[in-house]
């Protein structure tokens, strides 16, 4: 009795519970990014080297001014974290919108045009899928010099793959229901039907791309910075938190433990709501 | 007929506790015999099957008062020990020939396994068997289908295989689930013939679910009519042909046209309505709605009396009613 | 199946021209390969001669012809930093990489195919959910904080592994867990969808009614059908931890074909940044054949039609 049914609709249970520590977890984020210049208790960027690596409010002899502590340079923790959830987010979502441009576009030409332009766009996949991202990011970035904009348009340039797979399999099946044939009959023009019939009947789909990909796109920003060729210092990318904390960890392993800690729930947190729209909308990503 | 093979009393069977699949359903197969459930889709005949050989999925409650096989009781028997039964002395095909055989071994190898499992065969000595049963089977060549994929054979080839499978072990009861439904008109009178001719040969006894009257009129000794989870009669085949008593086995012969019984140009018979779907807790006769003898002791309890015999039914209806059997 | 292969050789090959292109436009990028060979403190004359001695005074066509025509035959150049033959460079440090990469993925499969399987048989209980969780908590976790706290917690406090080089197998146990990380939920949530299809199957019905005991039902009949699909994707993922250890390595200092090229992007040395690059995409695509190959071997259904 194991037929798969794909059920839509409100979510019940733990599911519905996981979803909302999701949109949660996600909600404070923005929060976080979008009011951190309210939100930082001290200035991120102002190092003081005599308040150096000062222990968070759970160990003993913290400074009650900083209640994560201090890093090596006797900056903030928690202005930095703050400060880090923005790039986070920012890096998040503008990859993800290069990305969804291009491989939307391509995902849904190919799969309503088909044939030739079809066997091109399904090359283009193969080929950038054949292409290791970090490799080819890291090289981008240490060969042209790191900056926020080179980053982003490199990471948007590499993670366009889902979105085009998505897209093109979703437009081939709409594509031949009846009210697209209704308006080809009516006499719309080709970029009509594209983007007034099928995009919106395929959006949904799309939207579950769009929070993985913010998801992942996150991540390669972390492990980027982490490795030193991402968001340039002193900006406080959590990667780059953890890649200057690196030396101190092993005796005060809570300098890597507080920015591993946010990045690990910032992702958990974006994919939890995303397999609960996913539920709700009643659609499967997965290849 | 010897001694009771399988006897089933009051069976009852529901899916999470919201359909009732099977309403206290009771069949008797005796040794050697060929008893035959008949009734429409729906009506709890497959399902009554899986029960028997305890092969519901999961979520399925079933119970009953009398469920044996040769005498042992079927109805606390663990997993463990039904499985030593399954495949050995009861055996089971099903309708899907096409997707019944697992698709990445050969037709040996899931062939020789049942032999090996239950009997302890040796490789060589199972390959024999396998042989020799495809052989019985009317499967040419059996050596080459051996080491054939499911994938390379026919339907009809497919089934023959699932057949030979079944009796591997020598079953002394089968149950087969709708056989030839998948099947090509053609292929479905070999098969026919086929599982006849082994029923009598072997001294199988044989529980065959089907919902075509033609073929229970041909190799039936015994029928039992289903009806929404219920037996509503049952009788020898030739008496229930020849003196249906209840309603719905009226209804049911009405359908099947009868060559120089039924006038040339009269319009076959066909009963109004839909199987109703019952949840729990339901009463009276479930024909009710559709039956043509409706009057307000249907929505009573309903007797199982005897009309003959071996025949009973399900009805409050007098054994020597007349009429038809549902409106017309 | 010979044509069907034929024509994934021939994309094969159609990709990695591609890639070989964009490996060459990649190095160009950056402007004027000189200036950066040349260093920060060079004089126009120095720069001159560094353009000559590279061959970076032709027309970029010509250059372009001159490296594809040496790349098919293996010869990728030579290294500017390492002064040493590009190939030989990445020679050495392969075994490294794949050794990791396979250790990667026999740990990812060793986790995964039992955890997906008993998901599957205890469909919807706590034991599903908790394996769902635990491939949830994979998919979020960074790669290189992981290596980090294994390092601190396995490496430093219990003592149990090595915290970072290359000297014996036990170097690859951390760096392999980590790496495994990234493969195990999607590989978890393939065995489980495959096994709950699997055992909805009809052949399991059959193979029940035959009698056969729990584990023949559940790993012969049920798991043979569900690892088809998981050994063909599992060689994909292999190709992407590849291509995705250049972090790893470069966080337990593992000397790599990644560290290779992390070290050679740190000092501008272009001709093992592009021989990386095209290496690794050349066994992404090889191991994607392999993968179909796999497939039809696995898979009688797909042999010789």
């Amino acid at each position: 009795m194991s037929e798969a049914v794909v059920v839509s609709g409100p979510l019940r249970g733990w599911r519905s519970i996981a979803t909302w520590v999701g949109a949660v977890i996600v909600g404070l984020a923005v929060f976080c990014a979008l009011f951190a210049g309210w939100l930082v208790p001290h200035d991120p960027f102002q190092q003081d080297l005599t308040k150096r690596l000062l222990t968070p409010f759970w160990m003993e002899g913290h400074n009650p001014a900083h209640l994560l502590g201090t890093d090596q340079l006797g900056r903030d923790y928690l202005s930095r974290l703050i400060w880090g959830a923005r790039i986070s987010i920012l890096i998040g979502v503008t990859v993800t919108i290069v990305s969804a441009v291009i491989g939307i576009a391509m995902g849904v030409i190919g799969g309503y045009a088909g044939g030739k332009i079809d066997d091109m766009v399904l090359f283009a996949i193969t080929t950038r899928l054949s292409i290791p991202v970090v490799l080819v990011a890291l090289a981008v970035v240490g060969l042209m010099g790191s900056s926020l904009t080179l980053l982003v348009l490199t990471l948007g340039l590499l993670l366009w793959d889902r979105f085009a797979v998505v897209a093109r399999s979703t437009t081939m099946q709409v594509r031949n229901l009846d009210f697209v044939a209704a308006a080809w009959c009516a006499g719309s023009s080709r970029f009509h039907i594209l983007a007034r019939e099928i995009l919106p009947n395929i959006a949904s789909h799309l939207v579950v791309v769009a929070t993985l990909e913010i998801a992942l796109a996150i991540l390669l920003e972390a492990a980027l910075s982490f490795l030193g060729l991402g968001v340039p210092p002193p900006l406080p990318s959590w990667g780059l938190m953890i890649a200057e904390a690196k030396e101190y960890m092993f005796f005060s392993p809570w300098v890597i433990v507080i920015p591993g800690v946010a990045l690990f729930v910032l992702v958990l947190g974006i994919n939890l709501l995303g397999d609960g729209l996913r539920d709700m909308f009643g659609t499967r990503t997965d290849p | 007929m010897s001694a009771a093979l399988l006897e089933v009393e009051n069976l009852r069977v529901e899916f999470g506790g919201r359909i009732a699949a099977v309403r206290g359903a009771s069949v008797t197969v005796a040794r050697g015999e060929t008893h035959c459930l008949v009734g429409e889709s729906g009506c709890g005949k497959s399902v009554t099957a899986l029960a028997v050989m305890s092969l519901l999925a999961r979520g399925a409650r079933r119970s009953a008062d009398r469920l044996a096989f040769d005498g042992i009781d079927l109805r606390d028997m663990g997993e463990t020990a039904m499985s030593r039964l399954r495949g050995h002395r009861m055996a089971m095909i099903f309708q899907e020939p096409m997707t019944s055989l697992n698709p990445a071994y050969t037709v040996g190898s899931q062939m020789t396994e049942v032999l090996r499992r239950h009997k302890g065969a040796t490789r060589a000595a199972a390959t024999d068997r396998a042989a020799e049963l495809l052989g019985r089977v009317g499967i040419t060549a059996p050596g080459l289908r051996l080491g054939q994929f499911p994938h390379q054979l026919s339907g009809g080839l497919r089934q023959r295989v699932m057949i030979a499978m079944a009796l591997m072990c020598d079953p002394e009861l089968l149950v087969a689930d709708e056989p030839t439904t998948a099947l090509d008109v053609t292929v479905q009178a070999q098969i026919l013939r086929l599982l006849a001719t082994l029923q009598r040969d072997l001294g199988l006894g044989l529980l065959l679910i089907t919902h075509d009257l033609g073929v229970v009129a041909r190799v039936a000794h015994r029928v039992s009519v289903m009806y929404a989870g219920e037996v509503v009669e049952s009788a020898p085949t030739a008496e229930l042909f020849a003196a249906p008593r209840h309603p719905y086995t009226r209804g049911l012969l009405d359908c099947v046209p009868v060559p120089g019984k039924v006038a040339r140009n009269a319009p076959l018979g066909s009963i109004p309505g839909v199987v109703p779907r019952i949840a729990p807790g339901f009463a009276g006769c479930a024909f009710r709605d559709r039956c043509g003898q409706v009057n307000a002791s249907c929505a009573g309890i309903i007797p199982r009396r005897t009309v003959g015999a071996g025949h009973a039914m399900l009805c409050r209806l007098e054994p020597g009613w007349t009429g038809a059997g549902a409106t017309p | 199946m010979l044509r069907f292969l034929l024509r994934r050789l021939i994309v094969a090959v159609l990709v990695a021209a591609t890639v070989l292109t964009l490996a060459f436009v990649l190095t160009r990028l950056s402007g004027d390969l000189a200036i950066s060979i040349a260093g920060p403190n060079a004089t126009q004359q120095d720069v001159d001669a560094v353009r000559k001695a590279y061959g970076l005074d032709r027309p970029v066509v010509i250059q372009f012809f001159d490296w594809v025509g040496r790349a098919l035959l293996g010869d990728f150049g030579e290294s500017y930093f390492f002064k040493a033959r590009v190939a030989a460079l990445i020679g050495e440090r392969m075994p490294v990489t794949v050794s990791l990469g396979l250790t990667g993925l026999v740990i990812a499969l060793a986790i995964s195919l039992p955890m997906g399987v008993l998901a599957a048989v205890r469909e919807n209980t706590w034991a599903d959910r908790a394996v769902q969780a635990v491939a949830l908590l994979g998919q979020a976790m960074p790669s290189f904080w992981l290596g980090l706290i294994l390092m601190i917690t396995l490496g430093l406090h219990l003592g149990w592994l090595p915290i970072s080089g290359t000297g014996s197998w036990e170097h690859y146990v951390m760096p392999g867990i980590v790496l495994a990380f990234s493969a195990v939920p999607a590989l978890t949530r393939l065995t489980r969808a495959g096994m709950i299809q699997a055992l909805g199957s009809d052949y399991i019905r059959t193979a029940r009614a035959k009698g056969l005991s729990r584990a023949s039902i559940l790993l012969k009949h049920a798991l043979r059908n569900a690892a088809i699909p998981v050994v063909a994707i599992a060689a994909v993922q292999l190709g992407f931890m590849l291509g995705g250890s250049i972090v790893i390595e470069s966080v337990f200092a593992l000397h790599g074909v990644g560290f290779l090229a992390w070290e050679s992007i740190g000092k501008n040395d272009f001709p093992v940044v592009q021989a990386v690059v095209l290496v690794l995409a050349v066994i992404y695509v090889a191991l994607t054949m392999f993968a179909d190959i796999l497939n039809a071997v696995l898979d009688p259904r797909l042999r010789g039609a």
